[in-house]
């Protein structure tokens, strides 16, 4: 079975050793994922596998037949961007910009969680954690590093865009 | 055409706000702004896809912290699949370049100075390939026993670093104060840690070296890589378009860029060289740690009339770089009694340079904090102290200060925060389980300037380019610089298209030290006068009569569009600036003001940062949107150093025993509260062309020094030991 | 990382046998993948056991049997174990981030290796990574380090927090052998301590495979997973309790503590859930509880700290859990 990324097949037949991330980067061309740390500790190279947000580093791309990969290029174009990146972009929510599809591809993963119903370490009640405070938006989107430090203005643009979709 | 315009005096004219585009500081958003979000900005190593043939390469670093490497054994990986070759050349460089150097660091990669170093390249077809290589590959040493790796080490010897300042009779004037501070400060190493680690592609062509790199001073670096692998910087070509971020470790050419340059002559092949993360640690830069004695001598008052700043640092044996910590201390304050005094040790740990704000960042906590604990003494509101100490004139030079709005971010950042002027006594506040309190501190940093060239050509379509080689490390140099050129042309921002990050365009100032916008900015400047003068002799009227908006020219009742004016030719002209007299004429900075609100768990140690705001004056806003976002970047920064990030070297080899992303904490989303930052209108004639000053550093120096101040009121401990982790509280904190 | 052959375990027994045979199994990689990377792990075979039918969660005898498979994000978003183990959701949610959880399983995590700096730095002596090399952590840095149950071999900490609170809700690990057979381990048993056989983790042995983990019937009371570390999030536990704790007419009726950060393993004394069942809850029993858990405890320099923390957190929690004020 291939691996679907944004919606293109590919079969991946090469060494073993190669991550996903790499994949995307060296054998896609699928730059937009970027390689922060390698190790899972930044969420740079954060893309959604099956819809969920997944560190592409700390995975294997010959594990991943028959798998949907969504990546930062699938979202909207420089021209016709996404309402996420639109938002980013309004409330400056990057400045080098380079965990900056990391952070969107989280951020799109995160609503979809939310909207589940799935809880956090800051949810008071876990069976109904209740809407996305910045609070929440923050804790959740802590696996995302952001050496720039524009986590305000990335919790301002999720929040626009959350607030646009109620 | 190229003009020149030399900064010897404050430029008064104040032309930004003479034109009439209304846009230069404008909260705009970033015209590379479209790209970043869709993943179609290319950063260094992304240029690979693009070059067919390309191999990788991986760093070898050495595993001692001193000596030889007397074998580095290929028929160890030889036969390992992909493998190509292994690189260990007297070009290569053992460490980076410090900023503004210009030449290449110290070379000779076989001598072992600090655990860490590079010492060969394995190059192989694959990165798999290379990094497993890279691993494998068999080293032997010479190791020289008992190196020196820790300053704390007694046969740690320490020198001053630069003449000392000695005015008066400090030991006197603290025998005589009402109230005096006497204390030592303490903070831990600090990286960079860009969330781009350092990559570099070098494509030889047998003539010219073509590098995609990671760097923050192309015009610099051109040259250090030229030097280092002795060819003319004219045969170096060096393109940064996109940085991922720099805050000092890409200020000098590093070793995986002169690496892969050399295996790429060497080898005839493109190479690619991506440092891994735990090298970005191990041999790049370093903020030195810094041991800092305060002493502060007021009278009943509180006016300060003693001063001692004396600070310890280290850094490699040949480094010619000691952390600045005392900076600030030069002119912040006033004391007609002072010692200040820098002293260096030479110990074998990674290299020692700038990390952002390079010596406010850790003098300014350092002394803010201290300054809290006079306001204690002194039983004065830590506002009104800072209040009651802003000098007339530079404490130890006789020059005045250029334009200081301290006094107006104090007072409005006080008033924007809540500030309770009431009296300040620990433990007051609790809440649950978090004791709360506040804090406040000043911000300052120099304000630096560097020369730089650009290219502004109007094109007879009436639209517009701006060239140089100047970086956009997220800065927001694709916005500013464009919004000049918008301004002083008359031109939608739109119509402005910024080209940087090459040295195809002429060199501008590079970004670091935070005079990037003003001093690219006021070359860009000078270029527009220029294209002014031409588009007036076109119009026949005189420069002071032109009003350019919206694509025309205006002169009288004449108005023209661009383009007919131009008649479809392009005017082209290069604007140089330089520095000139001015830096010695004034003493002149950025300032701003931290005010704080922390929660500390009264069980064990954690603390919260609940509301930050920041008020800064920075000279003119060039962009509002992205000057905001850089002094909220600063505060971040900020609360790491007040809380969280510390580089550990073992004290037996000084290896960084947390060389990674997991270990070594930046501060995450939920670290962060809502921040809150304020842009104190300003204007300073002596601060450039532009009247405006930096920015991207401002918002640090200082910040941790707020929530360390914050963090004793919450809970009446103060550790003066940076970062304030949860440990250092425990002791002092009540019992439960 | 070094070269590997890598194939897909169809049984559960298939994937036994290849362990048995020196294969290492990957579910969801996240730290088998970064020790890989540097080279701290070598596998020479990796099996990869996702497509085996171990990803749900399902009643059994009044609890639920989690499949090893499970990923953490998966399992802290079950109805049942918010509703009924919250302790354990509260404990998965403290730990890394929703990408990680995403990929670790359940499996996975309670095998999760140190973060002893030592222990990750290939290139200095380590008994966990090369038995008889030495321990760098001693007499190095040492401040994430035990302070329970250490030798003088290794000083490592086991990093999780699904396992604490798997341990004080008293689970058991199901693991099958090559020849279809199960066996069941009680957490608390699982992990081991170090001794002077540091590279043994755990009590898993080649040619076995974690299947589930198996949670007892719901124990009610109180639930608490508390988690103190150097930064909100995305941080190691310094210190970390979970506790279950039920309340009968002002005293404790039940009482199950264990604890992170502490040891080799998640660390779980008798004597301290012994001593605070029957009584009534006070300062001082709390006081009582924390010196007997750490009558034992010994720093090493940079960790010293966590005896005192361990102490105050554990008056937090079970302030918290009986309804005493902070």
């Amino acid at each position: 079975m291939p691996l679907t990324i944004n919606g293109t097949d590919h079969d991946f037949t090469g060494d073993p050793r190669t991550t996903l991330l790499d994949f995307l980067r060296e054998d896609c061309g699928l730059t937009g994922t970027k390689k922060g740390c390698d190790h899972g500790q930044c969420g740079a190279c954060t893309v959604l596998v099956n819809g969920q947000r997944i560190n592409s580093c700390l995975t294997l791309a010959v594990m991943h037949e028959g798998d949907e990969v969504t990546t930062i290029e699938d979202f909207g174009t420089a021209e016709e961007l996404h309402p996420l990146q639109a938002a980013f972009v309004r409330h400056d929510g990057y400045q080098c910009g380079y965990c900056t599809p990391g952070q969107i591809c989280s951020a799109k993963a995160m609503l979809d969680e939310a909207a589940s119903g799935w809880a956090s370490f800051v949810s008071e009640d876990l069976s109904a954690p209740g809407r996305l405070t910045p609070e929440e938006i923050r804790e959740r989107m802590s696996g995302n590093l952001c050496r720039c430090g524009a986590y305000s203005n990335i919790v301002d643009a999720i929040t626009e865009v959350l607030e646009a979709g109620r | 055409m190229t003009r020149s315009l030399t900064m010897d005096e404050p430029d008064e004219r104040n032309r930004l706000d003479a034109m009439a585009q209304g846009v230069i500081g404008k909260p705009l958003d970033r015209p590379e702004g479209p790209l970043k979000v869709s993943g179609s900005a290319t950063y260094a190593a992304e240029y690979r896809y693009k070059i067919p043939g390309c191999v990788e390469g991986v760093l070898v670093t050495a595993t001692i912290a001193r000596g030889e490497v007397t074998l580095l054994d290929e028929s160890s990986v030889r036969d390992l699949p992909g493998f190509i070759a292994v690189i260990s050349d007297e070009r290569m460089i053992a460490r980076p370049a410090q900023g503004g150097a210009g030449e290449s660091p110290v070379r000779k990669v076989r001598e072992v100075q600090y655990y860490g170093q590079p010492i060969a390249l394995v190059v192989a077809e694959t990165f798999e390939q290379a990094r497993h290589a890279a691993k494998h590959l068999k080293v032997e040493y010479r190791e020289e026993p008992d190196a020196l790796v820790d300053p704390a080490d007694e046969r740690a010897t320490f020198e001053p670093f630069e003449d000392p300042t000695i005015q008066g009779d400090l030991e006197g004037s603290m025998r005589q104060a009402a109230h005096a501070v006497d204390v030592i400060y303490t903070t831990e190493g600090h990286n960079s840690a860009a969330m781009e680690p350092h990559a570099s592609i070098a494509q030889w062509d047998g003539e010219t070296l073509t590098l995609y790199s990671s760097l923050q001073m192309l015009r610099f670096n051109r040259k250090e890589l030229a030097d280092a692998l002795g060819i003319e910087p004219e045969k170096v070509h060096l393109l940064s378009p996109y940085v991922g971020g720099g805050f000092g470790s890409k200020l000098g050419i590093s070793p995986e860029g002169v690496a892969a340059a050399v295996a790429a002559i060497r080898l005839g092949r493109p190479v690619r060289v991506v440092m891994l993360r735990q090298q970005v640690f191990q041999c790049v830069m370093r903020r030195s740690e810094t041991r800092q004695r305060l002493r502060l001598a007021a009278d009943a008052e509180g006016r300060l009339i003693g001063f001692g700043h004396e600070a310890w640092v280290s850094n490699l044996p040949e480094e010619e770089f000691a952390e600045p910590v005392l900076q600030a201390s030069e002119f912040l304050y006033p004391g007609e009694n002072r010692v200040l005094d820098l002293q260096l040790a030479r110990v074998h740990r990674v290299t020692a340079g700038s990390v952002r704000a390079p010596g406010e960042a850790v003098g300014m906590q350092a002394l803010e904090a201290a300054m809290d604990e006079l306001a204690e003494a002194s039983g004065i509101d830590p506002v009104e102290l800072r209040l009651r100490n802003i000098p007339e004139r530079h404490p130890s030079e006789d020059i005045p200060y250029s334009s200081r709005k301290l006094e107006e971010c104090l007072r409005s950042g006080a008033e924007r925060f809540g500030w309770d002027k009431g009296p300040r006594r620990p433990c007051q506040r609790r809440e649950g389980e978090w004791w709360i309190g506040s804090g406040m501190a000043t911000a300052t940093r120099v304000h630096n300037l560097n020369e730089a060239h650009a290219r502004v050509t109007l094109r007879g379509d009436g639209t517009a380019e701006v060239a140089s080689d100047m970086t956009d490390i997220g800065t927001g140099t694709y916005a500013v610089l464009g919004q000049i050129a918008a301004e002083m042309l008359g031109l939608d921002p739109a119509a402005v298209d910024v080209k940087l990050g090459d040295t195809a365009f002429p060199p501008g100032s590079g970004s670091g030290g935070s005079w990037g916008a003003s001093s690219t900015g006021s070359a860009v400047f000078e270029a527009c006068e220029g294209i002014r003068e031409e588009l007036a002799r076109k119009l026949g009227c005189a420069e002071a009569g032109l009003t350019l908006k919206d694509g025309h020219a205006v002169s009288g009742n004449r108005k023209v569009p661009l383009a007919d004016l131009l008649e479809g030719r392009d005017v082209e002209e290069i604007g140089h600036f330089k520095p000139g007299k001015i830096a010695e004429a004034f003493a002149a900075a950025m300032y701003g003001a931290f005010f704080t609100e922390v929660a500390v768990n009264a069980y064990s140690g954690e603390v919260r940062i609940r509301r930050f705001t920041g008020a800064f004056s920075l000279g003119r806003v060039l962009n509002e949107k992205t000057a905001t976002s850089q002094c909220m970047g600063g505060m971040v920064w900020g609360i790491g150093s007040a809380l969280t990030e510390d580089l550990v070297f073992d004290p037996r080899d000084g290896h960084i025993v947390n060389p990674d992303l997991a270990e070594y904490h930046l501060p995450v989303n939920l670290d962060v509260p809502h921040l809150d930052v304020l842009l104190v209108e300003e204007r300073d004639p002596a601060g450039s062309p532009l009247q405006s000053k930096g920015v991207g550093e401002l918002g640090i120096c200082g910040a941790a020094g707020a929530i360390a101040n914050a963090i004793y009121n919450a809970c009446g401990v103060r550790p003066r030991s940076f970062p304030i982790t949860p440990d250092k509280l425990l002791p002092g904190l009540p019992e439960v | 990382m070094r070269a590997f052959t890598y194939s897909r375990a169809e049984a559960v027994t298939h994937a036994a046998e290849q362990t048995r045979d020196g294969a290492r199994l990957i579910a969801g990689g996240t730290n088998l993948l970064d020790l890989m990377k540097l080279e701290i792990e070598r596998p020479d075979e990796l099996v990869d056991i996702n497509r085996l039918e171990l990803g749900t969660i399902d009643e059994q005898d009044g609890g639920l049997r989690i499949g090893a498979l499970v990923t953490n994000s998966a399992c802290a978003a079950d109805e049942r174990i918010r509703r009924d183990y919250p302790v354990l959701a509260r404990a998965i949610l403290a730990g890394a981030t929703f990408q990680l959880r995403n990929k670790a399983t359940t499996g996975g995590n309670l095998c999760q290796r140190t973060r002893c700096y030592y222990f990750y730095n290939r290139d200095q002596p380590c008994n966990k990574r090369e038995p008889g090399s030495g321990c760098s952590a001693l007499g190095g840095f040492n401040r994430i380090h035990a302070i329970l149950g250490a030798s003088e071999s290794c000083i490592a900490t086991y990093p999780g927090d699904m396992a604490v609170a798997l341990a004080a809700l008293d689970a058991k690990v199901e693991i099958a052998a090559v020849d279809g057979s199960i066996r069941s381990v009680p957490v608390r048993a699982f992990h081991r301590l170090p001794g002077d056989t540091p590279e043994r983790d755990n009590v898993l042995e080649p040619g076995e495979v974690i299947t589930a983990v198996v949670l007892p019937s719901p124990a009610g009371g109180a639930q608490l997973y508390r988690k103190v570390r150097d930064r909100a999030s995305y941080a190691f536990a310094l210190v970390s309790i979970a506790c279950v704790l039920g309340m009968e007419d002002g005293r404790i009726s039940h009482a199950s503590l264990a604890f992170g950060g502490l040891a080799h393993k998640p660390w779980h004394d008798e004597r301290v859930d012994a001593l605070l069942l029957g009584r009534e809850p006070s300062d001082a029993l709390f006081d009582e509880a924390a010196d007997v858990l750490l009558a034992d405890a010994r720093g090493y320099g940079a960790n010293d700290f966590k005896i005192p923390m361990t102490k105050r957190v554990l008056k937090a929690v079970l302030r918290e859990a009986t309804g005493e004020n902070a």
